[in-house]
């Protein structure tokens, strides 16, 4: 029965698929597993907009959207509704194709990350062995889409705001990278499946998941700033600041197409907290070993709604960062510390089991980061924030 | 040290996400249709006329001076004042506005007919649901629409309107004072 719940949506798969003559078996399960990928996000997305939208008001003790439905559960679908019913402008100047293709390429680059995302035991669309790599390699080209947006808009704002978010991405995806390259060190492999079994065993019922490792604690904090930085999320969404830029890159769409960038910008707080997930928290096995009987799909969505909320939780708490604090923090905090983490990881591969090890490798970082500390103090690169007009 | 401030700060949004779901006073939203806080009484949106007594149109206090409709910066006050007189609620013989019209889409609240009203006859309301399908004429209130009795404006704004009712009630008895001083004065 355990085993039956954990592989259901394989055992389905193959019912169906079963039903069909074997030459097209093949073809069919692809195109179902791509379909239900493709429709469960979206799905997650409508849930997750609902929950930020109501917890975000909470925070600011507000009662947040509670009007449509019961509690203001069908938010989501007059959301839907109302975006699908606008009218879709185009400015006269625009570069009309690279405007339409803009928000479609977003989506579909963001829907190819979740190719390689092992959401649960088997359930993998395609085990490649350069899984991390395609997916970094995809999340990647979700800037391209952005820069199409705001360069095809022929709008000021929107042009700014897609130079904001180009130099933001590029600038912490070195940040991404190099905070995930040690787990890719210990595990020896690029292939996620291959990740998530390797921390997916147990001594004493606890398991052998990286964040619990000095590396992979501090791996995780920086992956963490780096993906609210690279789902331009607040604190770090300057690409769409509303104060500054009235929406960004997206100015000039409306309708379907703005609903398909705010749809593509969940998506990829999916995909990316999804791979937060099986890099450090161990994918889709169970926090204890006594919990083993639960079904491996629920452990990892749990794990990304639980990212989900600390987004939502950031969001509702830290004010917007000024460009050249982004910048400084990515390139001269960030990314040294990253490096650092890299040698501490390898340090932890050849010092061998035992305490010392331990002991070794939260020293060299917890001195790190109290010398970086320190360091920018003293420098003045890092201050607490002062609001000369509010004095 | 660098990252303590986020903390405490995401320690203080978790702490009003808790206790918004506990402590009612946290939530300070009035939900407006179902749920009125009760207007404030210096609250003013957009000026009406006052009349003493049951008939409107009899009772109107507005003497078609027309001093609010030149004073008025927006214009938006249209006045056409009567040929003949009709006596008061005092009984006395006065013009009265054949057209009062004031258009609320020009209307900036500024009060300043209020202010140079000498009969006390124009005074601001706190009525602020004027939302309406017809952007001319629902917006455009004629003599009907902006004649309230004295009561509802005891009841908007009742420490200003019993200050207008005193001052008011003095200088009728002065006038009537002075009537009795020379009887035989006009001869009527």
């Amino acid at each position: 029965m355990i085993e039956f719940l954990d592989q259901f949506f394989i055992l389905f798969k193959n019912w169906l698929v079963g039903f069909l003559p074997a030459g097209l078996q093949q073809l069919a399960a692809l195109s179902l597993c791509v379909t239900t990928i493709i429709l469960a996000f979206p799905l997650l997305f409508a849930v997750t907009v609902l929950l930020e939208r109501k917890g975000l008001g909470r925070i600011q003790n507000r009662y947040g959207p509670n009007r449509v439905g019961w509690f203001g559960v069908l938010q989501p679908i007059a959301d839907g509704v109302k975006s699908l019913t606008k009218e879709d402008i185009v400015p006269a100047s625009a570069d009309k194709a690279v405007h339409f293709l803009a928000p479609v390429l977003l989506v579909v680059v963001v829907f190819m990350g979740f190719a390689v995302l092992p959401m649960g035991r088997n359930m993998v669309l395609v085990d490649m062995d350069c899984g991390l790599l395609f997916f970094y390699s995809m999340s990647a080209s979700a800037e391209l889409s952005i820069f199409m947006a705001g360069w095809s808009s022929r709008n000021k704002y929107s042009l700014l705001g897609a130079m904001r978010a180009v130099a933001q991405m590029i600038s912490y995806e070195v940040p991404l990278l190099m905070s995930s390259v040690p787990v890719v060190m210990m595990t020896g492999s690029l292939s996620l499946v291959k990740i998530v079994e390797a921390q997916a065993h147990y001594s004493y019922g606890f398991p052998h998941w990286y964040i619990f490792t000095p590396w992979g604690f501090a791996g995780f904090v920086m992956y963490a700033i780096a993906t609210t930085a690279e789902t331009n999320r607040s604190p770090f969404d300057l690409p769409e600041g509303e104060s500054e830029l009235v929406a960004g890159y997206h100015t000039e769409y409306s309708g379907f197409k703005f609903a398909l960038f705010f749809l593509g910008e969940y998506l990829s707080m999916f995909s990316i907290s999804g791979l937060g997930a099986t890099l450090f928290l161990g994918g889709w096995s169970a926090p204890f070993s006594f919990l083993g009987w639960v079904p491996s799909w629920i452990w990892f969505f749990s794990k990304l709604m639980l990212s989900i909320v600390v987004f939502i939780w950031l969001r509702g708490t830290l004010p917007r960062l000024r460009q050249d604090q982004l910048m400084n923090f990515a390139w001269k905090f960030v990314l040294p510390l990253t490096l650092l983490n890299l040698m501490v990881a390898a340090l932890w591969r050849f010092m061998g089991d035992g305490w010392l090890r331990w002991v070794v490798c939260l020293a060299i970082l917890a001195l790190a980061y109290v010398f970086m500390c320190r360091n920018g103090l003293r420098r003045g690169q890092i201050r607490p924030r002062r609001y000369r007009y509010a004095e | 040290m660098l990252g303590e401030g986020i903390l405490k700060g995401l320690a203080e949004t978790a702490k009003n996400f808790f206790a918004s779901y506990v402590s009612k006073d946290r939530l300070t939203t009035v939900e407006y249709p179902e749920e009125r806080i009760a207007p404030f009484e210096a609250a003013r949106v957009f000026p009406f006329l006052v009349y003493d007594g049951d008939d409107w149109a009899a009772g109107l206090r507005c003497v078609s001076c027309q001093i609010c409709e030149k004073e008025c910066p927006p214009k938006c006050i249209f006045i056409e004042k009567s040929k003949d007189k009709k006596p008061d609620a005092q009984g006395k013989l006065q013009f009265y506005p054949a057209r009062f019209e004031i258009d609320t889409s020009v209307c900036m609240s500024c009060q300043i007919c209020v202010e140079v009203c000498p009969f006390d006859a124009i005074k601001m309301n706190a009525e602020f649901e004027l939302a309406t399908d017809d952007r001319f004429g629902g917006l455009l209130l004629d003599r009907k629409k902006l004649a309230k009795p004295n009561e509802y404006y005891h009841q908007i704004h009742a420490t200003e309107a019993a200050g207008v009712d005193a001052r008011l009630a003095e200088a009728r008895a002065k006038a009537a004072k002075t009537t009795e001083a020379k009887p035989a004065g006009g001869g009527d």
